[in-house]
């Protein structure tokens, strides 16, 4: 009853054109955004913050920027895992070189330098498409990760050949480096999470995104009407590793804090990050949202229910758990081949209406 | 084009044409060893509806796709607003003012219908990838008054009611009205309509030809469309150019095309002696 559009008259086209035009979804997310504020770092613990909101938000940046590739553009990229390798090594050349730069900075500079680099590989797509171009990605993503391997100049020569993230912080509460509070690597997580949010829905809302989007529909239209195929390609790809590359620098210097990049942005890196956004929704914000949510908390819960709540032997839980997600994950993309996103507009066009059958 | 040609004349229904917009010159296209288009030349003037018609396979919709920039011709010259044009990609054919419609839909499905009529001012939007990606201020004014603009076309085409509805949804008659009203949207100088009737019925044709006149009364677009049903070009068009295997068989007014041998010949066949 509360779900209605009716009586919410827009007299204007600003409002007409807002991002949640119904007064419910409004507060929803208001309501959101400060539960995520204010609630959840009070409560917040160590478990809850390496096993699932860490991985959920730098996973999300991840998702909402493929999407913006994939989902929006429709150009397919297998080289996520290379160009969250890029963001993490260029966090980590920045943090080691200029250590009195506070790490925001050094953050968002990585993501710019992933751009860069993700123009670069985004350049075949403007002669190949489809499952080509993958291929053309997946060239990316071996050779990034092989650079990073053989070049020391990367790795400051360390023995090892980990990268490993200093100590940093921001406004005095520490970050980075093994002391750090839960609460506040996630509150910094949470800033990036809800800045790229709001980033890739104002791009794609305009006119940018229905370049991106007339190029995926039908790009000889596309060109007809007086889009730029090439500007518009390569620009998705900018904008794309941009965030790929934030979430790769958090994801390193915040969540695992030492990294061998073949162990962590090797190629399960870019299926998983897919996997979101297809399971999730393509084309569409909460899609990534949802697809990072499912991909994150999926093994959790199945972990804890299974050894858990019915004792299983870890070994067997975790065989069984890959079984049950793989399962889980074919069961979703029958019910809605189009995501989770689009159940939820189902669901949601379905409320509208409640009781009434239409 | 304003300044009045004197060439310029009055049609018997008061629309004053204009001077010559486009003109085509020598125009050969050859595919290897096919030539789609041999040596024809025309002209479309301002204002008006110029028809081009010809048997399946004569070259029509190869001679709009030279217009829009999709072919380039090997030989031949293209003269728009009274200056050569060098050779252009179709992204910049569209910057000019050339808008077209398609044979079969290309309208973009995954998008609503506004949307897809707001991609058709995308040639007029002019802010940067900065100040899109905060929206607030400068991208949002700037979409808001491309927004109103477009709603004018939504008003005119008759289909606010399907405006939020996404294209992938409509039946065919409604998808070909929105396919011009994005092309509409770019408030063309020249507008390219390729089959607009194809495969509607009667009452749909109606409709579209209703909506073509008044695209050319009230905003005066010029228009140059290829058509297969004679009676719907003769009552629209002012004048024809009658293609036939790539070449040009006939130019003049409705009804001098209808007189002349070679159409006739050309649309009913000719007795082998």
């Amino acid at each position: 009853m509360l779900y209605r559009e009716a009586g919410d008259f827009k007299t204007s086209y600003r409002d007409d054109s807002q991002t949640f035009p119904i007064r419910f979804d409004r507060t929803a997310y208001y309501v959101l955004i400060a539960v995520a504020l204010v609630i959840v770092p009070f409560v917040i613990n160590d478990y809850w913050l390496n096993a699932v909101l860490l991985p959920f938000l730098i996973y999300a940046i991840a998702a909402l920027g493929l999407n913006v590739l994939v989902g929006y553009a429709g150009q397919v990229s297998l080289g996520t895992g290379g160009f969250m390798a890029v963001g993490a090594y260029a966090c980590y050349k920045l943090m080691t070189s200029f250590p009195d730069v506070n790490i925001f900075f050094h953050i968002i500079l990585a993501g710019a330098v992933t751009a860069l680099v993700g123009l670069l590989f985004g350049l075949p797509s403007l002669r190949i498409k489809g499952f080509y171009l993958a291929v053309a990605t997946l060239a990316a993503q071996f050779f990034l990760v092989w650079l990073f391997n053989r070049v020391p100049w990367f790795y400051n020569y360390s023995a090892s050949g980990q990268i490993n993230a200093p100590e940093r912080s921001v406004f005095g509460m520490k970050v980075t480096g093994p002391e750090t509070e839960a609460w506040a690597t996630y509150l910094f997580c949470l800033v990036f999470v809800f800045l790229s949010a709001w980033v890739v829905r104002n791009l794609t809302r305009g006119a940018t995104g229905r370049k991106w989007m007339a190029i995926r529909d039908m790009d000889i239209a596309a060109e007809i009407i007086g889009v730029n195929p090439l500007r518009a390609k390569l620009s998705a790809f900018a904008v794309s590793s941009f965030f790929v590359g934030v979430a790769g620098a958090l994801f390193f210097s915040v969540y695992l804090g030492a990294v061998e990049v073949g162990e962590a942005f090797g190629i399960q890196k870019s299926f998983l990050v897919l996997f979101m956004i297809i399971i999730g929704g393509l084309g569409s914000i909460f899609g990534s949202f949802a697809g990072a949510a499912f991909m994150v908390l999926m093994p959790v819960l199945l972990k804890n229910t299974l050894v858990g709540g019915l004792g299983w032997a870890t070994d067997l839980a975790a065989h069984l758990e890959f079984m049950i997600v793989g399962g889980l994950i074919l069961f979703f993309l029958i019910v809605e081949p189009h995501g989770l996103a689009a159940l939820w507009r189902t669901v949601k066009e379905k409320l509208r209406l409640w009781p009434f059958p239409h | 084009m304003n300044d009045m040609s004197p060439d310029s004349y009055v049609t018997p229904d008061g629309r004053t044409i204009g001077g010559v917009v486009m003109e085509m010159k020598n125009i050969t296209l050859r595919f290897g060893g096919v030539v789609a288009i041999k040596d024809i030349s025309f002209d479309i003037r301002e204002g008006e509806i110029r028809a081009i018609i010809g048997p399946n396979g004569a070259g029509k919709s190869s001679m709009l796709n030279v217009i829009s920039g999709f072919y380039v011709p090997q030989e031949g010259e293209v003269w728009f607003r009274g200056s050569k044009r060098p050779q252009m990609k179709p992204y910049e054919v569209a910057g000019q003012g050339i808008a077209r419609t398609f044979q079969n839909i290309a309208l973009f499905d995954g998008m609503s219908v506004l949307d897809n009529i707001m991609t058709g001012r995308l040639t007029k939007m002019k802010t940067g990838l900065a100040s899109q990606a905060l929206w607030f201020g400068r991208a949002e004014r700037e979409e808001i008054e491309h927004r109103e603009q477009v709603e004018k076309i939504i008003d005119f085409l008759e289909i606010q009611n399907i405006r939020k509805t996404p294209v992938g949804r409509l039946p065919y008659g409604l998808k070909k009205r929105v396919e011009l009203a994005r092309a509409l949207a770019a408030e063309p100088k020249l507008l390219l309509l390729d089959e607009p009737m194809a495969g509607m019925n009667v009452e749909e044709k109606e409709d579209m030809s209703r909506f073509i006149l008044d695209v050319n009364d009230e905003f005066g677009t010029t228009i140059a469309l290829i058509e297969h049903d004679m009676g719907v070009v003769m009552d629209l068009s002012d004048r024809v150019v009658v293609m036939d295997y790539g070449k040009k068989i006939g130019d003049g007014t409705p009804d001098e095309v209808r007189g002349n041998q070679a159409v006739i010949d050309a649309y009913l066949g000719v007795a082998h002696d």
